[in-house]
């Protein structure tokens, strides 16, 4: 009986993601500019927020660099926008990533909690404040403009970028180097005489989910057309995919994803609706969920599911 | 020639030596303990040979090679596995897969995942934890906590195994079930050097004893000459 549910279990979760996922990719052929580009900035925290799960989760090494990442990203989109076609623009921005997150990560995935927290953030205004004087000192400027490209197109290019990271977030998962990873999170002196590389698998780890979110800042620049240090390097999007992970639950693969797209259509409405309220209201939602939902919404759904299946599932 | 080897092993923490100039020697096939008072040096001797710590001076041989200063992924998978004092177990992971990632990690090449899966579940059966396999190690009495790390350290098909005081805390059915084990380990033709409190599982179980205090190795020899060495009698009890 056991063995079904979970079979059951299984089958569900990729199987309503697909369905999904075709009616995002049809979305455009019908749907309003406005809910194509609210749609886009959902995708984007999810990217963002599924990124960051990849090593955070199992590893429990808070990374608060998302927007670090990000950041590069875009400016890969400033600088090469106009001289290199839309594909390699934003594989090189993933890759420009990919590498700082490998150098940062060899450096530094040392550090231990806290610490290591406090370095990822600092490495953001690191960065922004490099850049704003390299800007101001020898290109004397402040920001820069980025290349136009259209909604649907951009809309689309998130979504192919979101699906890539659901496969290897799903197959990091469920592979060894997902259950090394974890070990890693769970005791990291024991993982080493396991016979596990533990620095070498935490700066990939750190590295892959670098490339996403590198990729994601380079397709949403071309949204923006102009940005400065102070929008790229944007300490916000370090924290929201920490707080959307926290709010959707990090126990089940989904619960991340969830977590972002109900965040982030939640932040879009506040705005729209109560533009007064709206940091009010948000911040009350965010405490009652810390306080009383510790697993996420995740947990709500399950406990929900407990009750419906009549306490067979209760604690012994 | 010995399997494991210590020439001149040294480790400073700041002014104090928790290590001075060991030196020692572990055969193939043999169960050595080591003995000594709390803070003798006995644990860092353990981290110093599994690469937990560098030494500061000497060299550790292990088959004629020096692992000294080599990363402990290294050493595990040189052949050399260890269990911890207090228990470092994967607590919210399940008893089969702390085991699985010995199988899977531990030896020097890649391990398919199909046969890492039958030797952990062998291993299992092997400390006795068949029953365990899906219960998270968090859940575990003390006894079985200490069972899987052994199980864990075995599947990464080591010819040397470490235990670190393996029978502390454990009442004395359990003791009596864990001097079996290493028995029954010793039998597999692996090679263990261990840290023990408790006497009479040290001295029933050992071929070779040694003594270490205040970091400076003070006795070795078979468990009768080391029980009526005076000087061992002198460190544990005063003079």
């Amino acid at each position: 009986m056991n063995i079904t549910r979970v079979d059951f279990k299984k089958m569900w979760g990729p199987g309503l993601l697909l369905i999904i996922l075709v009616l995002l990719a049809t979305l455009s052929l019908h749907a309003s500019t406005y809910t194509v580009i609210l749609l886009t900035s959902i995708l984007m925290y999810v990217v963002m927020t599924v990124s960051w799960v990849i090593f955070s989760a199992p590893t429990g090494y808070i990374s608060l660099a998302p927007a670090a990442f990000f950041g590069v990203g875009i400016y890969t989109s400033a600088i090469l926008g106009n001289k290199l076609p839309l594909p390699i623009v934003i594989f090189v921005g993933g890759l420009a990533s990919f590498c700082l997150a490998l150098l940062v990560g060899a450096l530094t995935l040392r550090l231990k909690g806290i610490y290591f927290a406090m370095f990822t953030f600092g490495l953001v205004e690191l960065i922004k404040h490099l850049l704003l004087w390299y800007e101001i000192k020898f290109t004397g400027t402040r920001g820069r403009f980025v290349i136009v490209v259209d909604n649907n197109t951009i809309y689309h290019v998130m979504l192919i970028i979101l699906v890539a990271l659901l496969l290897i977030a799903y197959l990091i998962r469920r592979s060894r180097f997902g259950l090394a990873l974890q070990s890693i999170g769970e005791n990291e002196d024991a993982a080493a005489h396991t016979g596990i590389n533990v620095n070498a698998l935490k700066t990939i780890a750190f590295a892959i989910s670098a490339v996403f979110v590198g990729a994601a800042g380079a397709i949403m620049a071309t949204r923006w057309t102009y940005i400065d240090p102070y929008i790229a390097f944007n300490p916000l999007f370090s924290f929201m995919p920490v707080l959307m992970a926290i709010f959707g639950g990090m126990r089940r693969f989904y619960g991340p994803i969830l977590g972002a797209a109900i965040f982030a259509y939640l932040e879009e409405i506040l705005i729209t609706r109560f533009p007064y309220y709206y940091m009010l209201i948000f911040g009350t939602i965010l405490v009652v969920t810390i306080l009383y939902l510790p697993d996420g919404l995740i947990g709500l759904i399950q406990k929900v599911q407990r009750r419906i299946s009549g306490g067979q599932h209760a604690n012994t | 020639m010995p399997i494991l080897e210590g020439e001149g092993v040294t480790k400073y923490f700041g002014g104090l030596a928790a290590v001075s100039s060991v030196d020692f020697s572990v055969y193939q096939g043999e169960v050595v303990g080591l003995i000594g008072p709390n803070g003798a040096g006995k644990t860092t001797l353990f981290n110093l040979i599994s690469g937990a710590l560098v030494p500061q001076s000497g060299a550790v041989k292990f088959k004629a090679e020096n692992i000294a200063g080599l990363k402990p992924h290294r050493i595990c998978k040189k052949g050399v596995a260890r269990t911890f004092q207090s228990v470092k177990i994967f607590a919210n992971m399940p008893a089969l897969e702390n085991t699985l990632l010995g199988a899977l990690f531990g030896k020097p090449n890649n391990t398919a995942a199909a046969d890492a899966l039958r030797e952990a579940t062998e291993l299992l059966e092997f400390v006795g934890l068949s029953a365990a396999r899906a219960t998270p190690a968090k859940d575990l009495t003390l006894a079985n906590q200490k069972r899987l790390e052994v199980a864990r350290a075995l599947a990464t098909k080591p010819e040397l195994l470490l235990l670190d005081e393996l029978m502390a805390g454990l009442n004395p059915t359990e003791v009596a079930q864990a001097m079996e084990l290493v028995t029954r380990i010793r039998d597999r033709g692996i090679t263990v050097f261990m840290i023990e409190h408790v006497m009479k599982a040290i001295m029933s179980v050992c071929d070779r004893i040694m003594v270490l205090h205040h970091g400076v190795k003070i006795a070795e020899g078979t468990p009768q000459e080391i029980a009526t060495s005076k000087t061992v009698v002198e460190v544990y009890l005063g003079e």
